[in-house]
């Protein structure tokens, strides 16, 4: 055993700080991951970094091609192009994080519940899932944003515009959440050491919280990134068929609809937002795979 | 005849037809109609066969009556969130004269209560009448149905199948090279498509394939060379998620045990591909058609208003704007039907090509 030299002899790790070491080696999720908080950091300071509101129209200067003082260019009403896409930054993130922890929410809670408790309750359950599978999903999100928006929950203009679509999307996307969550419980249930915790009297919320929720962690924060995205480019499909935010206000589909209208002679008011929406996507994609190949090193090939 | 091989022939059968009928279908306009029903038939056939041979009568009567509780559960939901949006029909900006709304809501039966209203429509969908439509007035939703849905079917059918045809030689071919550049490549190609917005795409496309080359048209549905770029549009994201799942697929079952010992007795690398790898690696992509179908269904609604092909995306939006309801649920529920069904196919195309798995 002596001549075991030091390199050889492994510090022992946590779980959590030997897939960050993992995560940190893919230099592709690293980018992206900085690429995502520059994002987030000019959504949360868009007042600042943006040149002009995004709602002022410069009539002087409709459909103005980018120049020094428009560095995008204008609309078709005259509004800077540079500031709509900061501010649409604002709108697309805040519905794609926070339509992704309400759906977490509800579909952690629903998926526990489910495969925790098993037997009919788990049938019932998932046959109501089954159906909301069934459902076209844009026939879903369509009805239930009609509704949510006549409910008038917000006194501010911007949240009342965003909650709609907020809450729309989080009821069709929790769904996929819960059969993720419902089939990890399942897995980690049959442990020995939620046996052993049973054995000792623990009661059923605490062995959840203590010994479920941190196992089945990773495979959730990992579906939680491959969410984001999806939400982000869902509420830009929305917008951009005219049913998502509506203009004066800001997001990459609400400019991709705008800009859809004068394609021909104007493609650059498409393109930015298109490739600004690509650029998010593919960022959540690559940092989503990292992710997983650092959390279940036997999946990376 | 062997199982394997009986399994062999019915699917090169298959295949020709279906082969022959997909490309006249997209190179002549008027012929299609006959030769998919010949294709239904056949495939519906072979269906029945196989749900007979392999005792799957009562597995199919269970799945059916399941189909047909959610399919209820699903017009009962949508009929109820229809009646819960704010807003009616015939509320216009100029408000009609109360006579006038009084006599419209009594020929729609709108004037009576909401569970009347429902077991009126129940009662006509279990006679398969869908009812008749508030804004096309005299036009009955089957007819509406009638004239977009195939133009949809054809669009979504058309996108799937070059999703497959690109994603499944794209994810094996990277994986039999794996970690070279082409491989690299490939799932660069791959991820990007999957995070590419499809209005950039379409945007992309128009500029250059419609207003700088003048190639195609960039509208409409009326022939070979207006369904390109829909198609294409549509299905570089589901060939995409398809490359990369046959990708992570194949290379699983290079490091199984069995292509060990296939390596082992000599085979040639190019056998173990195609007699042992592929057959066993594309089984999850099957599973995954399910899912991918229902993309294909939302993704659909977008590129059929983008590129202005009549089919039936164009009615959702609209008639749920117009609370058209006869329309929105008759919409609703042919997507529903749709999906079920595909998922049944699946499931027993999943049974046939993986013996292992037993349905009954």
């Amino acid at each position: 055993m002596s001549n075991i030299t030091q390199q050889q002899i492994r510090t022992p790790k946590s779980l959590w700080s030997e897939s960050y070491d993992r995560l940190k080696k893919n230099k592709a999720s690293v980018v992206s991951f900085w690429f995502i908080v520059v994002i987030c950091l000019v959504a949360l300071f868009a007042e600042t970094l943006a040149p002009y509101p995004y709602y002022e129209q410069y009539i002087d200067d409709i459909l103005a091609s980018p120049n020094s003082k428009y560095l995008l260019g204008t609309d078709s009403l005259g509004r800077d192009m540079l500031s709509r896409l900061i501010y649409g930054a604002r709108m697309s993130m805040a519905v794609g994080i926070f339509t992704a922890i309400i759906s977490l929410f509800i579909g952690a809670t629903y998926g526990a519940i489910s495969g925790w408790f098993g037997g009919k309750i788990d049938a019932v359950l998932m046959r109501f899932v089954d159906i909301l599978y069934s459902i076209p999903t844009l026939v879903l999100l369509i009805l239930v944003k009609v509704i949510f928006d006549s409910l008038n929950l917000f006194e501010d203009p911007e949240l009342k515009a965003l909650t709609g679509i907020l809450l729309a999307l989080s009821v069709v996307g929790w769904v996929n959440l819960a059969r993720v969550v419902r089939g990890q419980v399942l897995q980690v249930k049959e442990m020995t050491y939620v046996e052993a915790a049973k054995a000792m009297g623990a009661s059923h919320i605490w062995i959840l919280i203590k010994h479920v929720f941190p196992n089945i962690l990773g495979p959730v924060i990992v579906l939680l990134t491959f969410q984001i995205p999806a939400n982000i480019l869902f509420e830009s499909f929305l917008s951009f068929i005219g049913l998502g935010l509506q203009p004066p206000f800001s997001s990459w589909g609400v400019l991709a609809n705008e800009g859809w209208r004068s394609l021909r002679s104007f493609p650059h008011l498409i393109v930015s937002p298109g490739i600004v929406l690509f650029l998010v996507m593919l960022s959540f994609n690559l940092f989503g795979d990292g992710l997983r190949d650092a959390f279940d090193p036997k999946m990376k090939k | 005849m062997s199982r394997e091989r009986k399994r062999k022939l019915i699917t090169s059968v298959l295949s020709i037809l279906f082969a022959a009928t997909v490309l006249l279908n997209f190179f002549n306009y008027e012929v299609p109609t006959f030769l998919w029903a010949l294709d239904g038939i056949v495939l519906f056939g072979l269906l029945s066969y196989y749900i007979i041979t392999q005792k799957l009568v009562t597995y199919m009567v269970k799945r059916s009556l399941e189909a047909a509780v959610v399919l209820v559960i699903i017009a009962t939901m949508t009929f109820l969130l229809l009646r819960i949006i704010p807003g009616g029909p015939f509320d216009q900006e100029k408000a009609l004269p109360p006579e006038v709304i009084a006599n419209i809501e009594a020929k729609y039966q709108l004037n009576e209560p909401v569970y009347m209203q429902y077991y009126y429509y129940i009662s006509g969908l279990l006679r398969g009448d869908l009812g008749e439509s508030y804004k096309y007035v005299g036009r009955s939703v089957t007819d509406i149905l009638a004239e977009t849905l195939p133009n949809s079917i054809q669009l979504g059918f058309y996108a799937l199948l070059i999703s497959f045809l690109i994603g499944i030689p794209t994810g094996v071919i990277a994986a039999s090279k794996h970690n070279t550049w082409i491989d690299n490549l490939s799932m660069t190609l791959a991820i990007s498509g999957v995070s590419l917005p499809s209005f950039l795409v379409a945007a992309i496309f128009i500029l250059v394939f419609c207003f700088s080359l003048n190639w195609l048209p960039p509208a409409l549905w009326e022939g070979p060379e207006y369904y390109i770029l829909p198609i294409v549009v549509l299905g570089i994201r589901p060939a995409a998620v398809i490359a990369r799942l046959t990708r992570s697929s194949v290379l699983e079952v290079i490091s199984s045990d069995y292509i060990r010992t296939a390596r082992a007795k000599g085979l040639s690398e190019r056998s173990i591909l195609f007699k042992h790898v592929l057959k066993n690696s594309l089984i999850p992509v099957l599973t995954f058609s399910g899912p991918l179908i229902a993309g294909i269904l939302s993704g659909s609604f977008i590129i059929e208003m983008i590129f202005a092909v009549p089919g039936m995306g164009k009615h959702l939006i609209q008639s749920v704007s117009n609370r058209d309801y006869p329309l929105v649920l008759g919409v609703t529920l042919i997507f529903s039907v749709l999906l079920v069904l595909s998922n049944l196919v699946v499931d027993l195309l999943y049974s046939f090509f993986d013996p292992r798995i037993n349905l009954s």
